[in-house]
């Protein structure tokens, strides 16, 4: 027979424009967004402390940019403690309850009823648990958070694997461990990641909720609670601008580091195939 | 020795469903066997019995002379699913090493098998590629390299070409016919479609609807090797029509043998 269809030539020069091009609608987006805003408060004289100007808050964040960014690192160290604790355990619960299924039985209705916890009333006990200085009573916070989007996205890929491909393992009398090597693992990763994508922004969350229940000065949700209560909201909006950019190079770090691993995935086909 | 012997095979799930009665058949070295029969008439129960995916209720399988869990063991078997059953996150070259790598070959040996076996199913120059990024002949192809890349001395082919369009069916036909003489393995192979069953076989096995029995046994003369002249032949239109009475005189509704059944023999 002949083969009809020749390999596919990679045009990986292709790919950076295409991204470029790809942001263009997000960027306009939220130029005419900022544009608005400016426009419409200022057209409106709406007062500074119900909606400051985009500008001013561009301002109170240029000249604070020092003291924000080490708030904001102190903070994002919570998180990321947070998150790392909690994403583990979320794996780590996930691969103990796909390896044995009682487990999951028993324990599943306790990790729902976790998840149900309002994080706002769980935030004072874990401040007065772990002291109010102390970062752990923060990542406690963020951790409870992270944990189940991991954990349930996790074991969805791990136990989501085709029946059919389980068989071809037990043809070749492949043993537990093997299966799960090779083939529950892999088809979970793409799940996991959508798990890990969403405790991004959720350990921020977590972090700042915390912090707003009382915590060192050095704290980025502190400096944003104390700004309020002393009236100067426009600081306290760039502190929130803080906050959300380092959100979103948190989500844009795993983001990346999904693409990497797993680039295979179909999703992932027009990297390979434009 | 017989590759595969069974006696006395029946099988009958939760429901009280009996899928299978009375199966007694033998499978020679180098034979290909096609199963073939209605819709639900237990084949592909069968062909999972014969490779250790399911216990039969009653009866005793034999590969190779062992039991089958032992010959499964042995990794006696390649098998071959309707779906091609690839794993996303390897590329084809890995796919095809899968087994290699459970049976700890190591990383020289595994290569130069790989490229023997892409050679062997004609898609060298796709190493690298996902199988998402190819056709579904050509996923079947790998399935089927993956299937024979360890050498097994039996393999077990579940409507593997089910799914394909008739052009590309025929095709794989042919090549399945030129790797089965290249390899001299034993092949067991269910299929709905009578052409198919005799281009390829060497026995075609016609089974009743449930519970599945077996009806009759063509012997397929047809001289070897089979081209696509072969399908223009007298001698096979006869055979065809005698499968097609054998299969019309156990009761299956002729319409039937052709569609794809969607789920059959979930167990």
């Amino acid at each position: 027979m002949s083969t009809i269809v020749q390999p596919v030539p990679r045009k990986v020069g292709r790919r950076i424009g295409r991204t470029a091009l790809d942001w263009l609608p997000a960027v306009a987006v939220f130029a005419i967004g900022i544009g608005a805003w400016q426009g419409l408060v200022t057209a409106f004289h709406v007062q500074e402390f119900l909606l400051p100007k985009p500008t001013a808050i561009g301002d109170a964040f240029w000249t604070q940019k020092s003291a924000l960014w080490s708030q904001g690192i102190y903070t994002f160290k919570e998180a990321l403690g947070g998150y790392a604790l909690g994403s583990g355990l979320g794996i780590l619960v996930a691969l103990l309850f796909a390896a044995w299924r009682p487990l999951a039985g028993a324990f599943m209705p306790y990790a729902v009823a976790a998840n149900a916890i309002p994080i706002i009333a769980f935030a004072p006990i874990m401040n007065n648990w772990f002291g109010l200085l102390n970062p752990f009573s923060k990542m406690a916070i963020a951790a409870v958070l992270c944990f189940f989007p991991v954990m349930i996205n996790t074991l969805r890929g791990l136990t989501s694997v085709h029946p059919s491909s389980i068989e071809l393992m037990q043809s070749y009398a492949a043993g537990r461990l093997s299966l799960f090597r090779r083939v529950r693992i892999p088809n979970a990763l793409p799940h996991m990641f959508t798990g890990l994508k969403v405790a991004t922004v959720l350990s921020m969350i977590g972090a700042i909720v915390g912090e707003y229940f009382g915590g060192p000065i050095e704290a980025l949700g502190v400096k944003i609670l104390n700004d309020s209560s002393y009236g100067n909201f426009t600081d306290a909006w760039a502190g929130i601008v803080m906050a959300s950019l380092l959100g979103i190079v948190f989500y844009a770090v795993v983001a990346l580091a999904e693409r990497l691993t797993t680039s295979w995935h179909p999703s992932a086909r027009a990297f390979h195939t434009e | 020795m017989t590759a595969v012997s069974l006696k006395g095979i029946s099988k009958q799930f939760h429901a009280g469903v009996t899928a299978l009665e009375g199966i007694e058949l033998d499978v020679e070295p180098g034979e290909f066997v096609s199963l073939i029969g209605p819709s639900g008439c237990g084949k592909s129960t069968l062909l999972r019995i014969i490779g250790d995916l399911t216990k039969p209720t009653a009866g005793t399988v034999q590969v190779n002379g062992k039991p089958a869990e032992r010959a499964r063991r042995d990794h006696d078997y390649g098998i071959v699913f309707q779906d091609a059953v690839l794993y996303d996150w390897r590329t084809v070259a890995k796919n095809i090493s899968l087994p290699l790598e459970l049976l700890h070959w190591n990383r020289g040996r595994r290569n130069a098998r790989v490229k023997e076996m892409m050679d062997l199913v004609e898609l060298t120059g796709f190493e690298s590629h996902h199988p998402w990024q190819l056709s579904g002949g050509m996923q079947q192809r790998v399935s089927i390299a993956r299937a024979l890349s360890f050498s097994p001395t039996l393999l077990l082919m579940d409507e593997p070409f089910g799914a394909l369009d008739e052009m590309t069916r025929e095709r794989l036909n042919t090549e399945l016919l030129r790797i089965w003489q290249e390899t001299g393995s034993t092949v067991v192979f269910v299929t709905h479609s009578i052409p198919e069953a005799v281009f390829l076989s060497t026995r075609v096995v016609v089974m009743s609807a449930r519970p599945g029995r077996v009806a009759g046994v063509v012997d397929v003369d047809l001289p070897q090797p089979r081209t696509s002249t072969t399908r223009e032949e007298p001698r096979f239109f006869e055979l065809v029509t005698r499968v097609r009475e054998q299969l019309a005189a156990a009761g299956a509704p002729l319409g039937e043998t052709q569609e794809p059944a969607l789920v059959e023999d979930a167990s």
